[in-house]
């Protein structure tokens, strides 16, 4: 348990993903089994109990504590599990300090009221670090800033194998992983990925060049589509198992169980999901009212029915089609969509072109209809295979030219990390008028990349040299009519907000150019996003 | 019938003995003064006639320079000093070299003032000397239950280790510059640390003044003196606003720790953008306050600075009476 809370306490304050790498992958390669594969399966999100309510550890630390004293203690801390692991007073000698696999063996043959009687007993034992972990394994969900996909390329790096290859046989895998580990240690062979059901790692694009890449490809070789704007799914039914998986492996199978229903072929489709109404994509902003939902009801199920737009065709009845030729696969693609009784499945049409002049009109200028909120092209080769990962030259993606604002720099907050001593998180605003009709500027936005070092290092003078006042690691900066820095503001799509005070939000904010010429004065006014948005809603 | 009050009662300038016409870490200049410990807002210049240790009367010579104040008297510790009708002895307080609890005593009555004072060992200065007394006078500057320092050579083993996980980065660990620093490299070299230890050109003089007093702190450099990527591997201290400051830039992608009672909470490592806490305090802990004033047992306890509302509560709670006396100007540690 030792190893795991330290493992988890380092991952909560480390910001680098290179440093959480690194910190996955030396603990499983020094953790036995299979405390390891219990702590991979925690931090894939494979294992959670919800042993402990938050009413239950209060009342037991409160048995053992000045309920005054514990209230001011967690008035001060303000995180429940992180004040009962400081405040729980040791009982030396009370126990050893429980292994993870100790406490996930005990807790899966036991009953709620013996739980109890365990989850004590641990916390006497352990060390405040050890609580902490404990508590937050107890509680379901680690947040530890770690995603799945990160801890399965840590597991990939451990047994210096492919990460794809750790994708597609980890759903015929079951913690504790010992199977996993014997193959990555070279102590057996790798093991079956024949699972029904299983998930297979998926193919992305690269982004085009466009000054180097259409000179020197061929269109006749390219199919085109349009880039649908929802969330990139594999839809599996096989064997009997019908499962929704997100592009990087997540079975999001309950949240989207009419989706799941309508799977009525045995089969794999990759596809973007979306919210289609009588065929009609809708916005974002409507998916996003069914997405990271554990669970959904019928009425939001009705308000947002979610729906499928097939690109590929993974595997058909019982045959692995990865191999075909994309053309191939697209043939099956449109008769098995053609098949589908239902009209959550429908098929993402091709676009015919003769020359990159002609994509590129068809791309500048999209028709009425979805296309309006398509976010870009893809750019697939006839003749590709379906090859997991991000191979160079078979397929492209090739956005939208991104919309573009000037807004002025407001507040600057520290970095971390690399950029702990820069201040490089920049919250930007444009002009509006205040209920009085003066001219103020309202925030809109946050961005922290787009820039180079180098720029980071001048705007990072400048933050320091125009400090208005300071709020712990933020620094509101002067930013009036004649006085302050100006960002070129690049993003792919406003959305109404009721979170923010401007009434919009953006979608993937970048600083694209640093204005040092311009006057805050001219930079662009609200009322500006106010059309944007207009327009997008009204295509 | 003597009371407490008539012998030691605050004031803004910090707690006054009228019978002996004395301050005690005053912090303003004052006549008379007794002075526990070095930290800048207990050990104040321009005082009229100071009383401290020999240790302390040396940091603020280093500090304020040689004219501080206008006269100085050196006690070493367990000598008693009289001040017109009291006596005053300084005793160790296990905080930092040369800090002193200040025992007074008047017809018959005896209070200690703590200063600040931790319990456990430090190889930079002498232990605690608990003094029975009728009224004990306790900071409290980590008086909550969450604060509970854990082993300190565990906490610098972690460093350690992560030293040997990251091989390809430098650890730029976050220090007071007196008596944390010199701590700070004393446990490494008890950890077997034997490389040079980079510090910054704030540490030096009191690094060299710990020296001449007798505590060995190894090979220790400029932080300035080597090329970006050979400080890869090495373990640099800096006072704590030097971490995040541009001067940290010269190092590769450093791992930012800091040594300090507040890492014990996590949000407090978070706003600071703190990688690798380390909870090493100069300060009694939750349970170092508590098991004190219970091995003391007082008549009284009085909190000067810090939680006192939850150490009151404990004395409550354990039927020692107590008061908070709200004494103002001391920080919350002292960040130099």
């Amino acid at each position: 348990m030792r190893a795991f809370a330290e493992l988890l306490d380092r991952l909560s304050l480390t910001g680098s993903r290179n440093a959480k790498l690194t910190l996955v992958r030396d603990y499983l390669k020094e953790t036995p089994d299979p405390d390891r594969g219990w702590a991979l399966a925690a931090l894939t999100g494979d294992l959670a109990f919800d042993a402990a309510k938050p009413a239950f550890i209060r009342k037991a630390v409160e048995a053992r504590m000045d309920p005054q004293l514990f209230g001011w203690s967690y008035d001060y801390v303000g995180d429940l599990a992180e004040t009962v692991a400081l405040v729980w007073p040791a009982k030396p000698g009370a126990n050893r300090e429980p292994e993870l696999s100790e406490v996930v063996d005990a807790l899966r043959g036991a009953s709620r009221a013996e739980v109890q009687t365990l989850i004590e007993g641990w916390l006497d034992a352990l060390q405040p670090t050890g609580r902490w972990a404990l508590l937050k394994l107890m509680t379901g969900g680690l947040r530890v800033g770690l995603t799945a996909r990160l801890a399965k390329r840590a597991v990939a790096e451990m047994g210096g194998v492919e990460p794809a290859e750790i994708e597609e046989l980890w759903h015929a895998l079951d913690p504790p992983y010992e199977d996993l580990f014997a193959w990555l240690e070279g102590r057996s062979d790798r093991p079956s990925s024949e699972n029904p059901g299983r998930f297979r790692p998926a193919m992305l694009a690269q982004a085009i060049d466009e000054a180097v890449d259409f000179a020197r490809l061929d269109p006749a070789d390219y199919a085109a589509e349009w880039k649908w704007d929802g969330i990139r799914v594999q839809a599996v039914n096989e064997g009997g198992v019908r499962r929704l998986y997100t592009r990087t492996g997540d079975d999001i199978s309950k949240t989207f169980p009419d989706v799941v229903d309508a799977l009525d072929q045995e089969g794999v489709i990759d596809g973007e999901l979306l919210v289609l109404r009588d065929g009609k994509v809708a916005s974002f902003a409507d998916l996003q009212q069914r997405l990271n939902r554990k669970t959904v009801d019928a009425r939001t199920m009705a308000a947002f029915p979610a729906g499928i737009r097939a690109y590929d065709l993974l595997s058909e009845g019982a045959e692995d089609t990865r191999t075909l030729p994309f053309a191939e696969r697209r043939k099956r693609l449109e008769a098995f969509v053609a098949r589908e009784a239902t009209s959550r499945i429908d098929l993402s049409p091709m676009q015919p072109f003769a020359s990159w002049a002609e994509i590129a009109a068809l791309r500048a200028t999209p028709p009425a209809g979805d296309p309006q909120v398509a976010e870009g092209l893809m750019l697939k080769r006839w003749d590709s295979i379906y090859e997991a990962g991000r191979p160079k030259g078979p397929w492209f993606k090739w956005k939208r030219d991104p919309f573009l604002i000037d807004a002025v720099l407001m507040y600057a907050q520290r970095g971390h990390g690399k950029r702990s001593s820069f201040y490089s998180d920049y919250t930007f605003g444009v002009w509006t008028e205040d209920d009085g009709g003066k001219r103020v500027l309202t925030p809109v936005g946050k961005a922290y990349f787009g820039f180079t070092d180098d720029e980071l290092k001048q705007i990072d003078k400048h933050v320091r040299d125009n400090t208005v006042e300071r709020f712990g690691p933020v620094r509101s900066v002067r930013a009036e009519p004649l006085s302050g820095l100006v960002f070129e503001v690049a993003f792919e799509g406003l959305q109404r907000s009721t979170r923010h005070k401007s009434g919009v939000a953006m979608r993937f904010p970048r600083i694209s150019r640093i204005r040092w010429d311009k006057p805050p004065g001219e930079a662009d006014e609200l009322t500006t996003l106010a059309r944007m948005l207009e327009q997008m809603e009204g295509r | 019938m003597i009371r407490p009050q008539d012998l030691l009662c605050p004031r803004s300038e910090g707690l006054y003995c009228p019978p002996g016409d004395f301050y005690i870490d005053p912090v303003r200049p004052v006549a008379r003064a007794v002075i526990t410990h070095g930290h800048a807002d207990h050990a104040r210049a321009g005082h009229g006639a100071v009383l401290a240790t020999p240790e302390t009367l040396d940091i603020m010579g280093e500090r304020y320079g040689l004219g501080f104040a206008e006269t100085t008297q050196a006690a070493a510790y367990g000598e008693a000093v009289p001040r017109d009708e009291v006596e005053v002895t300084l005793v160790p307080a296990g905080h930092v070299l040369g800090s002193a609890q200040a025992v007074v005593r008047w017809k018959g009555l005896t209070m200690v003032v703590s200063g600040d004072y931790k319990r456990r060992r430090d190889p930079t200065c002498p232990a605690f000397e608990p003094v029975p007394c009728d009224v004990f006078i306790s900071e409290a500057t980590f008086g909550l239950p969450v604060f509970r320092h854990p082993d300190d050579r565990e906490e610098i083993s972690r460093l350690l280790r992560s030293v040997a996980q990251f091989p390809e980065r430098s650890h730029l660990v976050g220090v007071y510059a007196l008596g944390k620093a010199q701590r700070v490299i004393r446990l490494l070299r008890e950890a077997g640390w034997e490389r040079p230890i980079f510090v910054h050109g704030a540490l030096e003089r009191l690094n060299a003044l710990y020296e001449r007093h007798g505590v060995d702190l190894g090979p220790l450099e400029p932080a300035t003196s080597a090329r970006k990527q050979d400080f890869a591997g090495q373990i640099i201290l800096a006072p704590p606003s030097a971490t995040q400051d541009r001067w940290s830039r010269r190092f590769p992608d450093p791992v930012l720790a800091f040594a300090s009672g507040w890492m014990q909470v996590r949000a407090r490592a978070r706003q600071r953008g703190v990688e690798l806490p380390l909870v090493i305090s100069d300060h009694a802990d939750w349970d170092e306050l508590t098991s004190t004033v219970d091995e003391l047992r007082p008549g009284e306890l009085w909190i000067t600075h810090g939680r006192e509302e939850a150490l009151a509560r404990w004395c409550e709670l354990h039927g020692v009476p107590a008061r908070a006396l709200a004494l103002v100007g001391y920080e919350e540690e002292d960040d130099d």
